[in-house]
């Protein structure tokens, strides 16, 4: 029985020793935090030896397929379901690639890109939302994720979350004494 | 940002009313952006309730020139609708303008919420294909969502129609040389997942994939592969062309798609290129992680109950592997090959022992040392020599740890008691073993001492220990725990045959050997050794307990075949089906009955067999059921003697008889006075096919050399008007009961003519072959000429007769 969309499971930043960068998970078939660190450690066990750095490799693990690329010292995988097409994830893996590499000006290594979270963040969202593909180009996910961090007042990343609900509520503010 | 935030936190809905108006106002804002995200969070955080207020901005987006926003709001949409669903369905107009919009992903998403919209209504879902299969699509991954939906739609009308042909066949067809491989992927495995698929409709299919075989990038070598390994399970033969990219696979850097070739391989080779693939393998399976390991060894096990001629060098390559590194699961994997290969090629039994032997000698696990011993212990003693297993197994029991020994005291003594010219010299091996170390093993030396020395002696009420021992339970595992619980808790004496046979023809369940069965105390009655399962159990194999357990059956001779059960009664208070057992002189009818109604618990139960048709049989022995309580089954038995070596046909009408008491439901009381009553059960056919048991040949060709025609007839016959060829062929099957070989029995569709040929065996082990060919003609008048070649000739004319009266 396939489902009739294309679905991602999860996309996943590791280093080279297997811990996370930035993750995000789109379905609940990881429910608990350690269901998802064992997931993780055992995909990175696996794809360790293998050399993903010119061409996306691909394989199948535990009954999902995920699709991977290595650069420098950090892990791209991209997860789906076994029945999906492989392409599909493949194009998604390789925007998301694109994608940090335009945001991050070619510098992908671990200390740029985790001075950069929020960039990395904005840009998984801009790509899937909830599990479905968003977007696939590379130029449009950077784009939008560029115009999105130069827009905002402060830096929100170095916010703490009550200031930007209180950032949220001033905005409000200011709108209703336009 | 900030939208991202809202996002992980979804928080309650006090603050939600914070938020949200500041969201509402940022979608009428003039950058696009904003807008899109505060739709999107708006979607994730708000309820039904506030979803009404925001729908009129929504619906609004949905056809926003801007693409960010469009798509926005349509994936907002599809998550919707798994929570507010009629609220969502009412935009369906918009949805369906976007459908036609320019932008390449706004296609998509507006496909795929429409099409989550109308899922259900099958029409709608059928016109959507039809206008878009039509018109154009833009975006990849749109045209990826239209094949999928489209083989949907064939699945869906198939199953009510019988055409040929497919409606959307051609466009998948054409997605086939569409620019972006992501189209062809999918559409090449819609169409190999489509159900009947012919092979000519195969074909464009495969040659697309073969192309990606050999393609650089590791995805569409992966993709392929394993696309091509489902429909190697289905249509081995269409995938034959590739084996040349395949084999070249086998060296691939990426293991999955490495594995994933060869268990193809496996699947679609044939005896000329086996060799060939063992010496690739053997060099490929130190690569391997153990997992991928497993799969190559099953595949390995089912080419060669595909082959079986070849088992020589299939068997060298398992024993080989099992002498190297490997975990426990791998290990256990090729025991279980190896045995189910002895079990099912008797010319493989001696060699294989013999690796088995070599491997307990170095194994870590004892777990499958104590398999294998037991295993040698029951099929040693049959073959042609089986002193040269008594050293490797008394090895085992000087040098291994205290499961094994015990195991191994066990497999020695079968040996003993089933070869009697071994017996003195078992003897003097097991009076060793009394000065073991362990209890278990002093234990079971000791019993197995005194049943061997004196148990030929002990006749007791015909009980024989020695038989006892070594032969097989023959009450089902669970029942005989149940009773040993009962009997610790309890005073009475515990007597074996009070144990219920409750007889269902259970597969027995597989048990360690090395599990200890402490002998009950204080009783002579020690408990005999588990059986080891075997995986593919065949149900006449527990029939043949069964019914060899009932004494009057026992002259009978060997059981030839049990039908499988006929259902005598519909839906109703007493179910009852039934079985037939051929034996060369008799036909025995099982009925295995159970009573549904909690109220009532029925009493002397038999059946009463009137023969309606069918001279040559009279009754011989009934057997009656004493008591069939509620939602517990039963079996009762009528046996009818017949000419030997004669196929009789009968009709018997069938009737049931029993006394019916009252149970009260809450205490469960009985009554003591029942009443007498009948219920009329179906009529029961005795056929020619329950005389003939399926028996797959597999070179047809040799084996029909190999029967003189001296003994063979041939004639033709005019089967009617017919639908089709394929009716005719199965109906023909049907009569016959006999196996159909080398795929003969599927018919392509539309075809003209065909052959089938049948393999089998008739009562008293007479093979049989019958090669039937069939012609239709376009009046759809079927006409079949039959020749058979069996080795008597009484079979050959009986063949010609079933057809003729059928």
């Amino acid at each position: 029985m396939e489902h009739s969309c294309p679905l991602i499971k999860n996309v996943l930043l590791l280093d080279s020793e297997g811990k996370r960068v930035a993750v995000k998970y789109f379905c609940d078939e990881w429910p608990s935090l350690a269901s998802k660190l064992a997931f993780e450690k055992s995909i990175f066990a696996k794809t360790q030896r293998t050399n993903a750095r010119t061409e996306a490799e691909i394989g199948m693990f535990d009954g999902y397929i995920v699709v991977y690329k290595f650069i420098a010292d950090l892990h791209f995988y991209v997860t789906g379901g076994d029945d999906e097409n492989e392409l599909i994830l493949a194009t998604v893996l390789q925007g998301f690639f694109d994608a940090v590499s335009l945001l991050l000006r070619n510098n992908v290594d671990k200390r740029t890109v985790l001075e950069n979270l929020d960039l990395i963040f904005l840009c998984i969202d801009e790509i899937v939302d909830g599990g479905i593909i968003l977007e696939t180009e590379a130029n449009v996910i950077a784009a939008k994720v560029a115009m999105r961090g130069a827009d905002a007042d402060v830096p929100l990343s170095e916010q703490t979350i009550s200031q930007a609900l209180a950032t949220a509520r001033e905005h409000l503010a200011r709108s209703l004494l336009k | 940002m900030v939208y991202l935030m809202i996002k992980e936190l979804s928080p309650s809905s006090d603050e939600v009313i914070i938020v949200t108006s500041s969201l509402m106002k940022d979608m009428n804002s003039k950058t696009d952006l904003y807008r899109a995200n505060a739709i999107r969070v708006l979607c994730r955080i708000t309820d039904g309730a506030l979803l009404g207020q925001i729908e009129r901005y929504i619906k609004q987006a949905l056809v926003d020139k801007n693409v960010v926003v469009a798509s926005a709001a349509l994936v907002s949409g599809i998550h919707l609708l798994q929570s507010n669903p009629e609220i969502v369905k009412r935009w369906s107009n918009e949805v369906q303008e976007a459908v036609q919009s320019r932008s390449a992903l706004v296609q998509f998403h507006a496909l795929a919420l429409l099409h989550q919209i109308r899922q259900n209504d099958r029409l709608a879902v059928s016109k959507l294909v039809t206008s878009l299969t039509r018109g154009s699509i833009r975006s990849p991954l749109a045209q990826c969502l239209l094949v999928r939906y489209t083989s949907q739609v064939i699945r869906e009308t198939a199953s009510g129609s019988q055409t040929g042909e497919r409606p959307f066949y051609d466009f998948l067809e054409g997605c086939l040389r569409h620019k972006n491989d992501m189209v062809i992927l999918e559409a090449a495995r819609a169409i190999t997942e489509l159900n009947s698929v012919t092979s000519r409709e195969l074909t464009p299919a495969i040659t697309v994939l073969q192309l990606f075989l050999s393609s650089s990038k590791p995805v569409l070598r992966f993709a392929a592969v394993r696309t091509l390994n489902k429909v190697a399970m289905t249509h081995p033969l269409a995938v034959t062309n590739c084996n040349i990219d395949m084999e070249s696979l086998i060296s691939d850097q990426n293991r999955s798609i490495a594995t994933l070739a060869i268990t193809t391989l496996l699947k679609t080779g044939n005896e000329s290129s086996v060799d060939r693939l063992m010496k690739q393998i053997t060099n490929f399976m130190s690569d391997i992680a153990d997992e991928f390991k497993i799969v190559v060894v099953e595949a390995i096990r089912s080419l060669c109950l595909k082959f079986p001629q070849k088992y020589r060098t299939l068997m060298n390559f398992l024993s080989n592997i099992l002498r190297e590194e490997g975990g426990f699961e791998y290990k256990k994997a090729i025991v279980d090959s190896i045995l189910i290969l002895i079990r099912d090629i008797p010319d493989a039994k001696d060699s294989g022992l013999s690796h088995l032997c070599e491997f307990i000698e170095d194994c870590e696990f004892s777990y499958l040392s104590t398999q294998i011993l037991h295993f040698l212990g029951n099929e040693g003693p049959k073959t042609p020599d089986p002193s040269k297993y008594i050293r490797y197994i008394h090895n085992r029991v000087i040098l291994e740890n205290a499961t094994v020994r015990a195991s191994a005291v066990s497999a020695l003594a079968k040996f003993g008691a089933l070869v009697e010219s071994l017996k003195p010299r078992i003897l003097v091996l097991l009076r060793r073993c009394l000065y073991d170390n362990d209890d278990e093993v002093r234990d079971r030396a000791t019993l197995y001492l005194s049943a061997l020395e004196h148990g030929s002696q002990l006749e007791d009420k015909d009980f024989r220990a020695d038989k006892f021992v070594f032969g097989s339970l023959d009450v089902p595992l669970a029942n005989l725990e149940a009773s040993l619980q009962a009997y610790v808790a309890s005073e009475v004496r515990f007597d074996i045959h009070s144990v219920p046979k409750d007889a269902k023809a259970q597969p027995y369940a597989e048990k360690k050997a090395a599990g200890p069965k402490k002998p009950a105390k204080d009783t002579a009655m020690p408990v005999a050794a588990n059986e080891l399962s075997s995986s593919g159990v065949k149900s006449t194999d527990a029939y043949e307990k069964l019914l060899s357990s009932i004494p009057e059956f026992s002259t009978f001779g060997k059981l030839f075949k049990s039908s499988s059960p006929v259902e005598l009664t519909e839906e109703t208070e007493y179910e009852v089906n039934v079985v037939k057992h051929i034996y060369p002189g008799h036909v025995v009818l099982q009925f295995n009955c159970t009573n549904t109604i909690p109220e009532q618990l029925l009493e002397n139960v038999h059946i009463l067999v009137e023969i309606v048709e069918g001279d040559e049989f009279s009754e011989v022995v009934s057997k009656s059921l004493s008591s069939l309580p509620f939602n517990s089954p039963g079996q009762a038995f009528v046996a009818f003697e017949k000419p030997e070596g004669v196929y009789s046909l009968g009709k018997f009408a069938n009737t049931m008889r029993f006394i019916v008491k009252e149970v009260d439901k809450d205490t469960g009381e009985v009554e003591d006075e029942g009443v007498e009553d009948e219920y009329q059960l179906e009529e029961l056919e005795v056929l020619p096919s329950d005389y003939f048991l399926k028996k797959a040949v597999p070179n047809f060709k040799n084996a029909w050399e190999n029967l003189s025609p001296e003994f063979e007839r041939v004639d033709e016959y005019g089967l009617g008007v017919r639908e089709n060829l394929n009716e005719a062929v199965q109906a023909v099957i049907e009569i016959f009961g006999l196996q159909p070989c080398e795929g003969t029995e599927v018919v392509p569709a539309n075809a003209r003519s065909h052959t089938c040929l049948l393999a089998g065996k008739f009562v008293g082990d007479i093979s049989v072959l019958v090669r039937l060919s069939f012609g239709i003609d376009p009046q759809k008048q079927v006409a079949m000429k039959l020749s058979v070649r069996s080795e008597d000739q009484y079979v050959s004319d009986a063949i010609h007769e079933i057809i003729s009266g059928a």
